[in-house]
């Protein structure tokens, strides 16, 4: 509401270290009740329905009831996402309807970057040139 | 009746811990511009010897305008084009007046950045070798080579790629943390305050703000700073009325802090009265670019007439000179015309264009059209994808609505409001000696810098752009760092009362909170959500939201100036119930200063410069004569006082 946590698959991510959904929130909305256990979304209409929460969720536990001065009820968007690519399932309001889509997100492994591969410490003598430590500016 | 000044005198709430931090440079941010800062400073400080620290109001991984994810690059030059002719584009589509030196710069260095997301594994779409287009993860596979390499992108526009987009900003991210170390980032920690020099006021030494997540006050000291923190939404009242607030354009956080902060520590403002109104799929703004550019949409009024071959004879003699090429605000300008005169909706005929494409396409082509059309949506504003779903519109068949939105202040999109910063070298392709003073991208305050939205009168950055502009700050401020090694620094401002100002929203909210028998009704204070609707309402009203289509005149805007100065005095009146609260207060005050930058801007510049996101109804023509000028404003905390100079524009290429 528009990110909203189903009770029963919610577990406060008590095996992890955080909780997911509140970790990575980038509005702050994601919040894990401390009687309960169960996270909810404390601001639902400054959710940007960025999918983060429902991304991020080990439970799947986290969906999207679109911003109610919109949308009809009764369609709903899920994504479930890996290391190297994401799928997606769209239902319409219909139920008829269904799309499914598979999109690569990454094609090296996570944690892999390392920003300095095949690249040369710069020289600091150079700090106040044009360029970067990957190259020379563009010259035409 | 004025109302008594209110102290926070730790009567009534409790003092937070205080952490201090001593860095060399100060990265305030965590979005694409401070996760490039972030990398290039990483490189030159370990040449150095410095400390580069990052402090971000969310998680790394997903901040910033890039946290749902993109389907394009939209800057690469690319080895097809020219610098020039990327300037060029920049300054038509912002109305001939751009700083071209932060321009060609910007454009020189761009490519290494789109490089280094390819290196780091964003999926970035190609074409093979027979042309066809294969997504970013099948040009890996089959071997492509990449495009520093010689690879060739799969262009929908000039300067646009491609991308398969949804991680974008988590590789981005990886390659910062990876450079500086978790050790040095601090994630939900809101700065709200920069500190001065006690011997220079001029000069930035650090920054205060506070924890999110737990009672503590975070106190950074610094050499240097880059403060890009996004641009400013939320400003005007929005188009949707309830939930869907949150559906903002623009992400619904950036809440102008990158304007505010160093405009109270005196920075230089520009073009201020620039804005972005994006036209959009209506309520959920999915992208219209790959539909125009890629798959070939048009889009016309209700009668089905196409309101750009309708409507640009009368542009061009509305705007002669500027017109030539249909840049961003002047499209709009074209379909308001139609919706002015009540023929709206504006549709986009994504039905006609699938059809005309169905009939050159092979089946499986088609289907892999399918899927991107979708993509273009479900990597950047998945609410979008849904709105068809919820409507049961299968874009192939129906063709649906876009809308001009309401403002939004940024620069690094389609809008070049921000601060005015330093070019990067003195007398860089022939600019002015006033364009340059020592370091590239610092603003006017000593060791203070800023990139993407951040950098104003330029414009056309995007995603890329920022990047690599927080690169070229975090380079200035690297060189700035070591000229000043031996400067001895203390902050002027008292940190015990900048902290008590910080949590005065507390001390006002708990001294108050038993007056009244429900709390979102007191006469003592505003909650953060109320100071918002009546800024917002006031913007919409008076200086050319939506309601009125973005029309004001000099009586409207003093008007509003009228209710924003009150606001703002009850804007010390903020109370806050928890940490989140809290930083919805601070996110108020930030907004309520970019706000009255650009209400006042827009006051000052006495012509329409950007018909199309505004207009001034009572100059409705663009005279060069006395305004191809840069704005620029200089706000006084103490005396509360703006001032306003002009520059001169000037064209370098």
């Amino acid at each position: 509401m528009p990110s909203f946590v189903i009770v029963e698959k919610c577990d406060g991510c008590k095996a992890l270290d955080k909780t997911a959904c509140q970790y990575i929130c980038p509005n702050d909305l994601m919040v894990l009740n401390a009687e309960s256990k169960k996270a909810f979304n404390q601001e639902p209409d400054q959710c940007w329905e960025c999918y983060n929460c429902v991304k991020i969720c080990p439970q799947q536990a986290i969906e999207v009831r679109h911003y109610a001065d919109i949308m009809p009820l009764g369609s709903s968007t899920y994504p479930m996402r890996g290391s190297d690519s994401i799928m997606w399932t769209i239902k319409f309001r219909d139920q008829k309807t269904t799309k499914r889509f598979k999109f690569p997100i990454r094609t090296t492994p996570e944690g892999s970057i390392d920003i300095m591969k095949g690249k040369s410490a710069p020289n600091l003598a150079d700090i106040k040139k044009s360029g970067l430590y990957t190259g020379p500016a563009r010259k035409e | 009746m004025a109302l008594e000044r209110e102290f926070c005198k730790w009567s009534f709430c409790s003092k937070p811990a205080v952490e201090t931090v001593e860095t060399d440079l100060l990265l305030v941010g965590g979005g694409m511009a401070c996760c490039g800062a972030a990398v290039e400073a990483a490189v030159w400080a370990k040449q150095a010897g410095l400390k580069v620290t990052l402090v971000d109001k969310a998680a790394l991984d997903r901040s910033g305008a890039v946290a749902m994810g993109l389907s394009a690059i939209n800057t690469y030059i690319g080895p097809e084009n020219k610098v020039a002719d990327y300037v060029n584009m920049v300054r038509t589509d912002l109305m001939g007046i751009i700083r071209e030196d932060l321009v060609y710069s910007l454009g020189a260095h761009v490519d290494q950045t789109v490089h280094d997301f390819q290196d780091w594994g964003l999926p970035i779409w190609q074409k093979d070798a027979e042309n066809h287009t294969v997504d970013g993860q099948a040009a890996r596979d089959e071997g492509l080579p990449l495009l520093k390499d010689g690879g060739k992108c799969v262009r929908s526009g000039r300067w646009q790629c491609m991308i398969n987009g949804e991680s974008y900003k988590v590789i981005v991210a990886e390659a910062a943390k990876n450079a500086l170390g978790m050790e040095n980032i601090h994630e939900r920690v809101f700065i709200v305050k920069l500190l001065t020099d006690k011997n220079d006021p001029n000069r930035v030494c650090g920054a205060v703000g506070f924890s999110v997540r737990e009672h503590k006050t975070w106190v950074f000291k610094c050499k240097a700073m880059i403060v890009a923190c996004g641009g400013v939404v939320n400003v005007f009242r929005p188009r949707s009325v309830g939930e869907g607030q949150g559906r903002a354009w623009y992400p619904v956080w950036n809440a102008g802090s990158t304007y505010a902060m160093p405009a109270e520590i005196g920075a230089k403002m520009v073009l201020m009265e620039n804005r972005f109104v994006p036209a959009r799929f209506k309520d959920g703004y999915g992208p219209v670019g790959a539909w125009f550019l890629f798959f070939k949409a048009q889009a016309t009024n209700a009668y089905g007439e196409d309101y750009m071959a309708k409507n640009w004879e009368q542009v061009k003699k509305e705007y002669p000179g500027y017109a030539d090429n249909p840049g961003t605000c002047l499209r709009n300008h074209a379909a308001m015309m139609e919706m002015r005169a009540g023929r709206g909706p504006i549709m986009m005929h994504t039905d006609k264009a699938m059809k005309a494409l169905a009939e050159v396409l092979s089946k499986k082509e088609l289907k892999h059209l399918e899927a991107e059309a979708w993509e273009d949506f479900l990597d950047m504003s998945i609410s979008a994808a849904s709105l068809w779903a919820s409507y049961n519109m299968e874009p192939d068949k129906v063709p649906s609505e876009i809308i001009p939105s309401e403002p939004y202040l940024l620069g690094s999109h389609a809008g070049c409001a921000g601060l005015w910063v330093s070019g990067p070298e003195k007398g860089y392709m022939g600019a002015p000696d006033s364009w340059f003073w020592g370091y590239d991208r610092m603003t006017t305050v000593q060791g203070l810098f800023t990139a993407g939205d951040g950098v104003g009168a330029s414009g056309h950055k995007f995603s890329s752009g920022s990047h690599v502009e927080g690169r070229m700050a975090a380079k200035g401020a690297i060189a700035f760092i070591l000229d000043h090694k031996n400067d001895k620094l203390e902050a002027a401002q008292n940190i015990d009362e900048v902290i008590a100002d910080i949590y005065l929203p507390f001390e006002i909210y708990e001294k108050y909170k038993n007056y009244t028998s429900a709390p979102e009704i007191n006469p003592n204070y505003l909650l953060p959500k109320q100071v918002q609707t009546r800024l917002q309402k006031l913007m919409d009203e008076y200086c050319a939201g939506c309601t009125p289509m973005y029309q004001t005149n000099k009586t409207m805007l003093e008007e509003g100036l009228k209710r924003l100065t009150l606001l703002k005095e009850d804007a010390t009146r903020i109370a806050a119930r928890d940490l989140h609260e809290l930083m919805r207060a601070w996110e108020q005050y930030h907004r309520i200063l970019a706000g009255e930058a650009h209400l006042r801007h827009i006051l000052f510049r006495e012509e329409s410069r950007y018909p199309g996101y505004y207009y001034r109804a009572d100059f409705l023509s663009i005279d060069d004569s006395k305004w191809k000028v840069f704005t620029i404003s200089q706000y006084n905390k103490d005396t509360n006082e703006w001032k306003f100079e002009t520059e001169p524009y000037k064209q370098l290429c």
